[in-house]
């Protein structure tokens, strides 16, 4: 790699001609004893001191005409010789370059180290997030809310999408809610390190440990969403059950996948503003094709006429895309309506699949219809079964967690800057 | 043999400042330029530091000396990692702290949480950070604003604070940027103290103050920066600095005989 080039001189100014490359060896000679200087300008440099900087500095091979004089190396004691490069010496001492990575692995257990400030950290930025609000930590509990309101009084009441969908509150706050998880995780996390930079420029610490922390940040709002959310679908009427359990590993699923999506959009996000300036609508986009407001199982993949239905490869994707994933697998836990109107819980049926699809051929009265044939859409093909959707909620996990912490850390070096 | 701890080989550093001067700045040029593929036409290269190199050693404290925009913190923080080196190289042990005048470490947080996330971030075990607690609040001195969001302090204070929580760990490299020039009297004397033991504990020191008092008292070493390059340096830090004073137009300190 250095392919430093050394050369001796010794230098005698008055038998040299006036060439400036060679007076800039004696003016900045290496002096190996300090408090030898005599200031700059003096031509009783000792023995110059001409190093050629390696290939990858200057661009091409080092030579003796094209070698670029080292400066003068001051405070050197007496272990730096004086036909050393100066590179050579700080490796000799176990230097490493301040601009160096640590190996991947190291770094992964300095994260795990560091696992007390991560959660601190979350816990602290917490209690302070709402202080200077006068409702204070209700608006945890309030955004959620109120967005839930919004979207139901525009989409249920005001459109009425609700149409082909059995308890359609509880399927849209449900996912609503879980979808603002990943939603506040990215973008968070997309800001995170420059709203730290006071913080990463003054401690030596993994970086990593930041977006880490915005995450838990929003695993410990979720937590209290989610009360609201159970207090919501059980005073819907929505019975306890065992499936309630299965959030659990839907949730670590889905924590590891936006922990994922935190390291990739922390690292976009350090170096332009444009990445947050631009996130929101590509999160918005996001959302309406997840599934959060309309059913992308149902509601658009049966119906003769939606475009999903004439486009099966696209409902197939709308309905393999992470967050739509997680939806999906949260509301089949949590809500019994969409476990038991999901395409594939009961046998293949034609007949009572075209029903649900279109009752008015069958002469089915609305009011038949909002209270058996809603549920026939069991009975259609599901475009992508329960078993694979787990498959797919543990594929996105992992890819994104490995994707993202490689992603984040080739530039752990790199975050202070700016 | 003393062991070093930052060899900086030949060092250049180059910062490109964007949105200076010619842009208008309106939506349209900023349009043009991406249609044209053109780079940012206000950016300007300022060439901060020259080709510097030196080696610091364990137990060494380097003050550093110049004028305004000579590239004392430029130097500083490219011995951090913080600034990429156009040319040349940074060696150092471990990381470095870096301590500027700037705001607070996070400063939505109260004091308290600072010192104790503070000395997680670093690496030190909850138990540790339960043990130096006390003694990290009682050097900092901020008294009852402890329990008060950090944005809320003085300049002062928040400096005092940083200080006391990046110098609770023996880092192996302190970065001092005037983060102590706010304090008051009674504070510079302990963090003089201070800095003492770091360089005992086999930490460098790196000060970078206008006061040259200052840098006298704590260094035993000096470097004087001027234009990105670096015009004398060395042990005798009394005369550097007197050379230094002579040079800018300043009347030489007056020293008590030892």
């Amino acid at each position: 790699m250095s392919e430093s080039c050394v050369i001796q001189l010794r230098i005698r100014p008055a038998h040299e001609p006036a060439d400036h490359k060679l007076t800039a060896v004696t003016n900045r000679g290496r002096l190996s004893a300090p408090g030898e200087l005599t200031g700059p300008g003096s031509l009783d440099g000792g023995p110059g001191h001409l190093q050629g900087s390696s290939a990858q500095d200057n661009g091409g091979p080092a030579t003796a005409s094209a070698a670029v004089l080292a400066p003068q190396v001051y405070l050197a004691g007496a272990g730096l010789s004086a036909d050393e490069p100066l590179g050579d010496y700080a490796r000799r001492h176990n230097l490493q370059p301040a601009s160096a990575r640590p190996p991947a692995l190291k770094y992964l257990r300095s994260l795990w180290q560091r696992r007390q400030f991560i959660t601190g950290f979350a816990t602290a930025s917490n209690v302070a997030m709402y202080s200077e609000a006068r409702l204070g930590q209700l608006w945890q509990v309030l955004t959620p809310l109120l967005n839930a309101a919004v979207y139901f009084l525009i989409f249920g009441v005001l459109l009425g999408i609700n149409r082909g969908v059995p308890g359609y509150i509880p399927f849209l706050v449900t996912g609503i809610f879980v979808f603002n998880f990943t939603q506040r995780s990215c973008m968070t996390s997309s800001v995170v390190m420059r709203q730290n930079l006071p913080l990463i420029r003054a401690l030596p610490f993994p970086r990593g440990c930041l977006p880490l922390g915005y995450v838990i940040i929003e695993l410990q709002q979720l937590v209290l969403s989610f009360a609201v959310l159970f207090v919501i679908i059980l005073a819907y009427g929505e019975p306890l059950t065992w499936y309630w359990l299965l959030i659990f590993p839907i949730l670590a699923l889905q924590s590891l996948f936006n922990v994922g999506c935190a390291f990739g959009l922390a690292r976009w996000g350090s170096g332009f503003d444009d990445v947050s300036q631009l996130l929101p609508f590509v999160i918005r986009t996001w959302m309406y094709a997840s599934g959060v407001i309309f059913s992308i199982q149902t509601t658009l993949a049966l119906i003769p006429g939606k475009v999903l239905y004439d486009h099966p490869g696209l409902a197939y994707l709308l309905q393999i895309n992470p967050a739509a994933v997680y939806i999906t697998l949260t509301r089949n836990a949590l809500l019994q309506d969409q476990r038991i109107s999901m395409p594939g819980y009961h046998a293949y049926n034609a007949v009572r699949c075209a029903m649900y699809g279109d009752p008015g051929r069958f002469h089915i009265p609305p009011d038949v219809f909002q209270s058996k044939v809603i549920y026939f859409s069991s009975y259609c093909h599901p475009i992508v079964s329960g078993p694979a959707l787990w498959g797919y909620a543990a594929g996105w996990a992992v890819v994104a967690v490995i994707a993202g912490f490689f992603f984040f850390w080739r530039a752990e070096t790199r975050y202070g800057r700016g | 043999m003393a062991e070093p701890m930052v060899v900086v080989d030949n060092l250049h550093v180059v910062y490109r400042v964007y949105g200076s001067g010619v842009d208008k700045g309106t939506a349209a040029t900023a349009l043009l330029r991406l249609v044209k593929r053109q780079r940012r036409p206000s950016i300007r290269e300022v060439h901060a530091i020259r080709g510097v190199s030196f080696v610091a050693y364990k137990g060494d404290a380097v003050g550093v000396i110049g004028r305004n925009g000579s590239g004392k913190s430029t130097l500083l923080r490219a011995v951090a990692g913080l600034l990429p080196a156009e040319e040349g190289m940074v060696y150092t042990i471990g990381h470095a702290a870096l301590l500027g005048v700037n705001a607070a470490l996070m400063e939505n947080l109260t004091g308290e949480k600072n010192v104790i996330l503070g000395c997680l971030a670093m690496g030190m075990s909850p138990q540790t950070v339960k043990e130096r607690y006390q003694s990290v609040v009682d050097f900092s001195g901020v008294g009852d604003f402890i329990n008060l969001a950090m944005k809320t302090y003085s300049t002062g204070m928040g400096s005092r604070l940083r200080f006391a929580i990046a110098s609770a760990k023996n880092q192996d490299i302190l970065l001092v940027d005037e983060a102590l020039a706010t304090g008051d009297a009674e504070f510079r004397v302990k963090s003089h103290r201070r800095i003492d033991e770091l360089r005992e504990h086999a930490g460098t020191v790196f000060l970078v103050a206008h006061n040259l008092g200052e840098i006298e008292e704590t260094c035993n070493k000096v470097i004087w920066l001027e234009k990105g390059r670096i015009i004398q340096a060395g042990e005798n830090v009394a005369e550097i600095i007197d050379a230094y004073l002579a040079a800018t137009g300043g009347e030489p300190r007056v020293r008590e005989p030892r």
